[in-house]
């Protein structure tokens, strides 16, 4: 069995290669900023006190939690085509899945961040006159997403891996562009060889980075 | 938007309504099928889950040894190869890579091969809690056991594996649902579970909303399932003094 690796060449990576992992990077800044975004409201309505908050959200999170992704990225690609009324197209369903799916885990990251701020702070924060609002986004917030750094980078690592979970709804990402090349060429082993080793090369230089920014910040804590 | 749930009671061939909703021999139902569907994805979780304990556990406590700095790395490396590379991509490599350039791989039916990519895959992340487990127990109870005269099998046997496994079960509890849930990836290379279900009888029936209801459930009813299993587990086997959180964050 011989390997031939010389389809890979410029042509090949600009026309397949690039557009894919265009679209997942994409994907992964979009839905870790909305996820980011979403979850922290989602966490601070489990820890709002308030039953009629924090229900409906724990509902939201273990419902999407128990479910495999690819059953949430087929539900999604089914539901907001017939809830708005027309279809959206593969890449649009998977961004808005991504966020809402990634909203349930980086709750449970956030909720934790905020839980590991010792209460002292909030009382400090309410002692010198802040509301609420106030108190969260200038007091408990930036530390929560501070000491929460390396898990929610950790989770985005993960998250960009789970991408090429949209293969089920045919989005063309970085695993399809592989894919497509593979067929295009009729070299479908060296395509795959090639996937493994670039989305492995990325997730490695980012989980090191990762590592190394969790060592500078355990120490400085 | 009405459901017709009646949808499972048809014959898959003639799509008659059969009574009773359950075919008999050649003659099945969607329901049938429904069933046979979760049963494949149970047989890939639970065969998956057990490639990944025993090969998880050996790399795990491979990490752990003293004096090997080469077999530490060899784990090391282990974990990281297979912790960087999407799920899918190693279903991908395991079954249309692997086979052509071993030949010997080529009998192997794409279920063993499928078992083998998760197992594999979750090998990795149970490594990593076999290793956090052995290296969170107080350096004592190493010593207390080379004190006794045991060997480094004979201490890693009775002293630190009991100890060891007894206090990362939660995040093996997290890790076990987490392979029911990956093995809805296999639909990928045509293995007939739950997701392949759906997909595919969504799309025979035009009833996709009713077939995905079902299938979602039956998702959650296994994840269920496993949770209470191993929190009974967990119960009968707690480690008095011992207390190790259950939120294992990431992973699906």
């Amino acid at each position: 069995m011989n390997l031939d690796f010389s389809i890979f060449n410029w042509n090949l990576i600009q026309n397949f290669i690039l557009k894919g992992l265009w679209f997942s990077v994409m994907l992964t800044v979009v839905a870790t900023a909305g996820g980011v975004f979403f979850g922290t409201v989602l966490a601070l309505m489990r820890l709002s006190g308030q039953k009629w908050l924090d229900a409906p959200a724990a509902l939201y999170v273990n419902v999407m939690r128990s479910v495999p992704l690819v059953m949430v990225i087929l539900w999604f690609f089914l539901l907001v085509p017939l809830v708005i009324g027309r279809p959206i197209g593969a890449e649009y369903s998977a961004v808005v899945t991504f966020t809402a799916f990634e909203a349930a885990y980086f709750s449970e990251i956030m909720r934790a961040g905020i839980q590991s701020i010792p209460r002292g702070q909030v009382f400090a924060g309410q002692a010198v006159g802040m509301t609420y609002g106030q108190n969260m986004k200038l007091v408990i917030l930036p530390q929560a997403i501070r000491n929460m750094l390396p898990v929610l980078l950790t989770q985005t690592i993960i998250l960009f891996q789970d991408t090429s979970l949209v293969y089920a709804i045919g989005a063309y990402d970085l695993l399809k562009g592989f894919e497509t090349a593979g067929k295009t060429f009729g070299r479908p082993m060296e395509t795959y060889l090639m996937a493994a080793v670039v989305y492995f090369v990325i997730c490695f230089s980012l989980s090191a980075i990762v590592k190394r920014l969790h060592k500078k910040i355990a120490i400085i804590r | 938007m009405a459901m017709d749930w009646v949808v499972f009671c048809k014959d898959t061939l003639s799509g008659d309504v059969v009574s009773g909703c359950l075919g008999h021999g050649r003659d099945i139902t969607y329901l049938n099928w429904l069933f046979t569907a979760w049963g494949w994805t149970v047989a890939v979780s639970l065969a998956a889950l057990t490639v990944a304990l025993v090969v998880g556990s050996a790399i795990g406590m491979i990490r752990t040894l003293p004096d090997k700095p080469w077999l530490v790395r060899l784990g090391n490396a282990w974990v990281e190869l297979f912790r960087n590379i999407p799920l899918l991509v190693q279903i991908f490599l395991w079954y249309f890579v692997v086979p052509a350039l071993i030949p010997s791989m080529k009998a192997f039916p794409p279920f063993i091969l499928v078992v083998l990519a998760l197992g594999l895959f979750t090998s990795a992340r149970i490594a990593e809690q076999v290793r956090a487990g052995i290296q969170a127990l107080p350096k004592g109870q190493r010593y207390a056991g080379m004190a006794l005269g045991f060997t480094t099998p004979q201490y890693y046997r009775y002293v630190l594996l009991p100890m060891a496994y007894r206090i990362i079960i939660p995040p093996l509890t997290s890790e076990s649902m987490n392979i029911f849930k990956n093995s809805a990836v296999a639909f990928a290379v045509s293995i007939p579970e739950l997701t392949q279900y759906a997909l595919q009888v969504g799309e025979e029936t035009a009833r996709p909303i009713e077939v995905y209801i079902a299938v979602t459930v039956l998702y959650a009813i296994s994840a269920l399932v496993i949770n209470r299993v191993f929190a009974h587990i967990e119960r009968r086997a707690r480690v008095p003094g011992f207390v190790s959180s259950g939120t294992g964050v990431g992973g699906h």
